[in-house]
């Protein structure tokens, strides 16, 4: 059992939550995940670690309700508890003194590069760091980001703040722009990552990718989340979940992860028709980006 | 009274069978199939046992229990002295009562074999321990006063579990680390319900608790602390039981389309996640018509018997030799046969075909010839050029083996391993190349048994106390 704290909605569908572990609190790492568990008849639900609060052992999960589990993960009260929580899972991203790096949040990515930017600043590294949402009211972090990036880069597809378009349209002018860029690191939808990959592979610069396959176990025991990487077949669990993105096969990741679609309405539409459901108008009324849903 | 039969005549008695679930009954459901043995089955059954001077299913059993003795406390209806008879050598009775190849272990041997059937040795182990745990007459053993040392236990399945029951009794502080949610190792996560429900590993791991081993689930070694952290923790021994960990694939085009499991991931979301009652249970599972499962062993038989009861229309082994090499329990293949399950023998997939949205709808398979013997003695299957054909499935379940996880390996320095990544320990202590550190089960030998897995911890265990004793200041 582990306490909850904070459990806020900080967008349209998505929320902040903050977890008591104080021991994975202090050996985690910027890149790494949890899996955690709300209940006994739960899933189990890989989420990016998007803060780590040494002092008080807390961990900053922040979730987008996508369906069962993370519509069951707002109702968990302020001091409340959930089942388990497992980690740190997964490698640290690499992180290194590259002269100039480049970072790249899209939607709810825009959560797990938020450490990955700090520890590149401790690194040293001049950091641009670029986020972006469908519009205004689905960006959050903003803050943050800009208290450690050089440069922080804000684009809304719908132009509402920012940039008038998509991550990759600022980044290519970065790219263009004739400042020597060591690294790239891309988190966000597979469609953005995908882009953001096939964009800088003709640069030929360094570009990692954070992939979030279905999991189960998360220590690498099933082989549910395989990805193909080049030619290679990888368990993301344990060899990621950062790839090398020009390498990866975006279109499997993506297919993969619609295996359940059918039983995945099927749980969510139970959820929501619970008496006293509070997010079944928000969830009725939310369009979310083309790849969930 | 039975008990006062002649030898003579006890010899006639026959060998009792079990009551079993009927087959086109029990393939829908997930209740356990073999129902136990009544009480006067159980004592009819101890007496066809004529306690013969040799005794050869002791040393039969890898464990080394005192059969002859505990079924003469059973022709004695002493049922529960019958188990803690068992539980000298043996922690986990109910479980192995269930899922041990008694026919090749200590039955085989049984004297009786030479001319009758052998004494359900098995049937009675189970007998025993259910009836000790049903009628609440499980008592805690006598527990060593406090020595004051530490030892820490890394996985919980049968080899884990086995230690930390040994130490704790011997008074030494335990802790058992597993990575997930629940303790038990394969017995939770693998073996299907239908065959070791899960409260009996359950009732194992609450007394383990009751005798005072700390549980810290969903802690993965290695990842949270490394072995050497346990050290500085104050752990004065660690005993790694980590099993067999990752599940290999078969390599070949097609393998990540939707709808290909390894067994692993099938059997976890099925037992250990119950995706079987889903969506009482959150986690979904692939419901199969046509299933094909490619392997041989008891894996394989849960894989493709656990398709069934969630609703397979055609359930198909595939496996690339013939029957006679099927490492699965006799047992367990004609269990799977009597449900229904089609064996295509001497054929092997070389290549997974999919649909428009990436699921798999066929596989183009190849037949097999059985060619000279290979390493492991039995004969090597070889294509036959040109036999390709195309079988039609819509899910697949990959039940050909594991390879050992690196984790603790990579994250321990020191820790000496074999080609197979496997930890090579000292055969009679079971101390690997790190002082302090033991291991046992899966890891050391690849995917085995329940009970040889046991037998490493009991080993361990004896070790590490000597260890403990002798070597650890306090
Ligand atoms: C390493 C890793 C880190 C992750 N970090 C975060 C995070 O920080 N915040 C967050 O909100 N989510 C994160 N995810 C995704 C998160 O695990 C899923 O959104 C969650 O499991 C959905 O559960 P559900 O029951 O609410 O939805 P489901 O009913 O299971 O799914 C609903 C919809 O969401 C999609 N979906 C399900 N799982 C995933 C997934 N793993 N990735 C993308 N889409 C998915 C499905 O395709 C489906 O369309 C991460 C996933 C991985 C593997
Ligand atoms: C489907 C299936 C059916 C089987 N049927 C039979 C049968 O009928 N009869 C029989 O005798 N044998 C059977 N076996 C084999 C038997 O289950 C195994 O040999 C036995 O369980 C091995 O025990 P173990 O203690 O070595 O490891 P396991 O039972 O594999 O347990 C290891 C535990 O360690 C945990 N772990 C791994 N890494 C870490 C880490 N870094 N930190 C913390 N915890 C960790 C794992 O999560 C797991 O819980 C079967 C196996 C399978 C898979
Ligand atoms: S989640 Fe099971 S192996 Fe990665």
């Amino acid at each position: 059992m582990q306490k909850v704290f904070d459990n806020t909605q900080i967008g349209p569908m998505v929320w902040k939550m903050r977890v008591e572990v104080p021991r994975m609190v202090a050996r985690a790492k910027a890149g790494q995940f949890v899996i955690l568990r709300v209940n006994e008849n739960g899933e189990r639900v890989p989420m990016s670690i998007a803060g780590l609060d040494k002092e008080n052992g807390l961990l900053t999960i922040i979730y987008q309700v996508v369906g069962k589990t993370s519509a069951l993960m707002t109702t968990v009260p302020d001091g409340g508890e959930i089942s388990d929580c497992v980690g740190p899972l997964g490698l640290p991203s690499h992180v290194d003194n590259w002269g100039t790096a480049v970072l790249v949040g899209g939607g709810i990515g825009i959560a797990p590069i938020y450490p990955i930017a700090q520890a590149y600043k401790e690194a040293g590294n001049k950091l641009h760091t670029i986020i972006g949402a469908r519009s205004k009211d689905l960006l959050f972090y903003e803050d943050e980001h800009k208290a450690v990036a050089d440069e922080l880069h804000i684009c809304t597809d719908d132009g509402s703040v920012g940039h008038h378009g998509f991550v990759s349209d600022i980044l290519k002018q970065l790219l263009d722009s004739g400042e020597k860029i060591g690294m790239i690191m891309a988190i966000g939808p597979v469609i953005m990552m995908k882009v953001v990959a096939n964009l800088t592979r003709s640069y030929e610069v360094p570009t990692w990718v954070s992939l979030n396959p279905l999991m189960i176990d998360g220590t690498g025991m099933c082989g549910g989340c395989r990805v193909s990487i080049g030619d290679e077949t990888k368990f993301a669990c344990v060899d990621g979940p950062d790839f090398d993105g020009h390498k990866v096969d975006f279109d499997l990741l993506t297919s993969r992860l619609g295996a359940y679609k059918e039983q995945e309405r099927v749980a969510m539409k139970r959820f929501l028709e619970n008496p006293g459901c509070k997010l079944a108008k928000a969830v009725e009324t939310f369009k979310y980006p083309n790849e969930v849903k | 009274m039975t008990e006062q039969m002649p030898k003579k005549e006890r010899m006639k008695i026959p060998r009792q069978t079990m009551p079993e679930q009927e087959p086109d009954v029990r393939n829908h459901n997930f209740k356990e199939v073999p129902l136990g043995l009544t009480e006067e089955q159980a004592v009819l059954e101890a007496n066809r046992c004529i306690e013969c001077k040799k005794a050869p299913c002791i040393p039969g059993c890898p464990v080394e229990v005192d059969i002859p003795g505990f079924i003469r406390l059973v022709m004695d209806r002493d049922y529960a002295a019958a188990a803690r008879k068992i539980k000298e050598t043996n922690s986990l009775p109910a479980v192995c009562g269930r899922v041990c190849p008694q026919e090749e272990q200590c039955e085989i041997v049984c004297t009786l074999h030479k001319k009758f059937k052998p004494v359900a040795i098995g049937y009675l182990e189970r007998f025993v321990s259910d009836w000790e745990r049903e009628n609440n007459l499980v008592v805690l053993p006598e527990i060593a006063p406090p020595t004051g040392r530490k030892v820490a236990c890394v996985g919980s399945g049968p080899a884990g579990l086995t230690v930390a029951g040994d130490l704790v009794k011997l008074g030494h502080a335990v802790t058992i680390f597993e990575a997930l949610h629940k303790p038990g190792g394969v017995l939770v996560y693998g073996i299907p319900e239908f065959r070791l429900p899960k409260h009996i590993v359950q009732a194992e791991c609450d007394f383990l608790a009751e005798m005072g081993v700390e549980f810290q689930n969903s802690t993965v070694v290695g990842k949270m602390d490394t072995i050497d952290e346990l050290f500085e923790m104050g752990y004065d021994a660690v005993f790694i039981g980590t099993g067999a960990g990752l599940p290999n694939f078969m390599g070949i085009p097609g393998e990540n389309l939707i709808g290909i499991y390894s067994a692993n991931e099938y059997l976890t979301r099925s037992n250990l996640m119950r995706a079987y009652d889903f969506p009482n249970n959150d986690t979904p599972i692939i419901i199969g018509k046509n299933v094909a499962v490619l392997g041989g062993g008891n894996t394989a038989m849960d894989a493709v018997r656990t398709s069934l009861r969630l609703g397979a229309d055609n359930a198909y082994i595939v496996y690339r030799r013939s029957e006679a090499e099927m490492p699965a329990r006799a047992e367990e293949i004609h269990h799977a046969m009597d449900e229904g399950v089609q064996f295509h023998m001497l054929t092997t997939p070389i290549e997974f075909i999919g649909d428009d949205d990436n699921k798999v709808k066929a596989m183009e398979c190849l037949r097999m010839d059985l060619g000279e013997p290979d390493a492991s003695g039995r004969r090597r299957p070889v294509p036959i050029e040109g036999s390709n054909f195309i079988m039609e499935v819509d899910l697949v379940v990959v039940a050909i083996g594991n390879s050992s996880n690196p984790l603790i390996p990579q994250t321990t320095p020191g820790l000496d391993t074999n080609k197979w990544g496997n930890i090579t320990v000292n055969d009679d202590t079971m101390l690997t190349s790190r002082k302090g550190v033991y291991a046992g089960g899966d890891i050391v030998t690849g995917g085995a048994t329940v009970i040889l897995a046991a037998g490493a911890g009991k080993k361990a265990a004896r070790a590490i106390h000597k260890y403990l004793m002798e070597e650890v200041e306090k």
